[in-house]
């Protein structure tokens, strides 16, 4: 488009540019003491605060071939304790035998600062799981159920209506001891076995969760093949079952989709997001992929908007640099890119 | 790099057997200055043209607008710009005097009837100046579409919109310009684009400008991408059940074609998923 200029050297450096544009800067104000996700809106229908959930040290972590020390673990989610964030989930409390990357659980949540007003939650797949986090100190569970019959057995080999009884348990016992738990449903726009998932799929096991007392149901396009329209469909299903506020979306960006897709569901009142910094965490289903949608990325959207997240993006950024270093990786997020890529962040 | 000539002619007609309706075919600019175009009379003239697809060319004066009628273009584009601080360094004018040279160029076209598309860069925000007033790139496309510019494509050239700005821009354009006569070309550099593009199909805007492969980098933050992915916007408009008459595997196909040829990556993610590469 247009002649190449040579005059780069007379662009304003993208840090002023961005922060002038107010798209990268101190969040506008500090977040409500306890907010309301979903029930205030502007005048443009979005929701005023969104809520993002950190999933980089553990769903990003997951899927990242190299296996990171623990203390590079520790470190990442210090840094990111610091940049805003209210919700970092840490780590998973699975068999080491089939997560390798998460066999320090124990040690990663007995190592991390837990800063106040910010939230540690850890995946715990059972009863078993759910002990060993309590013990180690966690104050918050994740569940992980699927909308899809084959992507339950082929993940953890056994039913949807299997995994329901397992998480029951679980729940049963968070609610004794106070521990809340967030439920996520894997495969809500589609699945790498089944292809189509029926939205009415998703919203029945939404309610699964939520009724066993999920505070919370994230629901997750795993493959990342969904679409604003996909999207639509299967959030206007669910929300006949789930109120609003309960509900947040877990989107990959395996095919580009991610933001419009948050988009859509922002646009319908969802106010909380999951994202992974620097895009961690690559897809097991298409060999050399993408998959989680960068943090990064999420915010630079979300400032645009004129939409509040108390997170600092400068600050996941350089988190972000950080933990790419580290596994001597390229990040995944386009403004880390562009940004790294002018000089601007050092 | 420069391509050779022969694989651009193939590229463009590769595009033309996959549904696409307009395909920007090259530039009439001096080679000095864009020497990747310096084979502009050759593609034009080697590549097969398949009835009821339009190959627009890039004129961006007179000079060349006759070049490229010369050469058998039967369409034409010309750039402006919502920044001042921009076209003088592109340029190396004012955005009036770069609209008066226009002017001479859409005398000329009409004079042959020959439809001219205009472009208005920097419609989000501009690497020299900053940020960039919507009221500003409202006036500059109101006056391309009076000169006679069938069409104004708003881009978004260092992709720093988001759907906010994209939004409050399209409001203050939309004022002075019908929506069937707007088109959007957001670039990916911050990873905005589909999601900017989805706010202008909300809006009203039916014509979305892409490049296959993602071709073409920013030449304002080095490494990073530039114009979005047509694979990507097919995938998103398919799922949102909207025709484009494309054929999404032809487009992939065409797109690995020409990142063979350039010994790159694809910067599409349908194609990174689908292909496993």
């Amino acid at each position: 488009m247009g002649t190449v200029p040579s005059a780069l050297k007379h662009c304003l450096s993208y840090q002023h540019l961005l922060k002038e544009q107010l798209w990268i800067g101190e969040p506008a104000a500090p977040p409500p003491a306890v907010p309301h996700p979903g029930q205030e809106s502007d005048a443009s229908g979005l929701p005023e605060y969104i809520k993002i959930v950190e999933v980089g040290p553990r769903d990003g972590l997951q899927n990242e071939k190299v296996i990171v020390p623990t203390d590079t673990k520790i470190e990442l989610i210090n840094r990111l304790s610091k940049t805003g964030l209210p919700v970092i989930e840490v780590t998973g409390f699975v068999s080491s035998k089939w997560v390798p990357q998460m066999a320090d659980h124990k040690e990663v949540m007995m190592g991390i600062e837990q800063h106040p007003g910010v939230r540690y939650p850890v995946l715990t797949p059972n009863l078993q799981g759910f002990h060993s986090a309590v013990a180690a100190g966690a104050t918050e569970v994740s569940v992980f159920g699927a909308a899809s019959e084959m992507f339950s057995k082929m993940n953890i080999n056994c039913s949807i209506e299997e995994s329901i009884e397992r998480f029951e348990e679980v729940a049963k016992s968070a609610r004794n001891m106070n521990i809340p738990v967030r439920g996520y449903v894997s495969c809500a726009l589609g699945c790498p076995y089944e292809g189509n998932v029926i939205p009415a799929k998703v919203a029945e096991v939404s309610k699964r969760l939520y009724s066993m007392g999920c505070y919370e149901i994230s629901l997750g396009d795993t493959i990342g093949v969904g679409t604003p329209g996909s999207m639509k469909r299967m959030l206007e299903a669910v929300m006949k079952e789930i109120p609003l506020s309960a509900l947040a979306v877990h989107c990959h960006d395996t095919y580009g989709q991610a933001l419009a897709n948050i988009l859509t569901a922002i646009q319908m009142g969802v106010a909380v997001v999951d994202s992974s910094v620097a895009g961690l965490g690559g897809c097991p289903y298409a060999k050399g992929a993408t998959g989680n949608v960068a943090t990064e990325d999420v915010i630079y959207m979300l400032n645009g908007l004129g939409i509040n997240t108390g997170v600092n993006l400068y600050k996941v950024m350089e988190a972000g640099n950080f933990i790419c270093t580290a596994l001597n990786k390229t990040t995944n997020s386009k403004v880390a890119l562009a940004s790294f890529n002018t000089g601007a962040i050092n | 790099n420069v391509v050779p000539t022969p694989v651009k002619i193939h590229l463009i007609n590769m595009l033309s057997e996959t549904g696409l309706q307009v395909i920007e075919a090259t530039s009439f600019v001096s080679p000095k200055w864009v020497p990747q175009m310096a084979d502009h009379t050759e593609v034009m003239q080697g590549i097969s043209k398949v009835p009821g697809i339009s190959y627009p060319v890039l004129t961006p004066n007179l000079k060349g607008f006759q070049a490229a009628v010369a050469a058998g273009a039967q369409e034409v584009s010309i750039f402006g710009a919502a920044s001042e601080l921009f076209t003088k360094k592109n340029i190396n004018c004012t955005i009036e005097e770069s609209l008066e040279r226009f002017d001479e160029v859409m005398t000329a076209a009409r004079g042959a009837n020959i439809p001219v598309r205009g472009y208005v860069s920097c419609v989000l925000g501009c690497p020299y100046e900053g940020k960039i007033s919507p009221a500003k790139v409202a006036e500059v496309s109101k006056k391309m579409y009076s000169m006679g510019c069938y069409e104004i494509s708003l881009g978004d050239t260092i992709g720093i919109g988001t759907p906010g700005s994209m939004k409050e821009m399209l409001t203050a354009v939309m004022k002075e310009v019908p929506a069937g006569a707007l088109a959007v070309h957001c670039h990916d550099t911050y990873g905005q684009a589909l999601a900017n593009i989805l706010v202008a199909l909300q809006m009203g805007v039916s014509v979305v400008d892409a490049s296959v492969a993602g071709l073409g980098g920013c030449p304002y933050a080095q490494g990073a991408s530039g114009n979005v992915a047509t694979e990507d916007l097919v995938y998103m408009l398919n799922g949102l059940g909207i025709q484009t008459g494309v054929d999404l595997q032809k487009l992939m196909d065409t797109g690995t074609f020409i990142c063979n040829a350039l010994n790159r990556r694809t910067n599409s993610k349908v194609s990174q998923a689908c292909c496993r590469l």
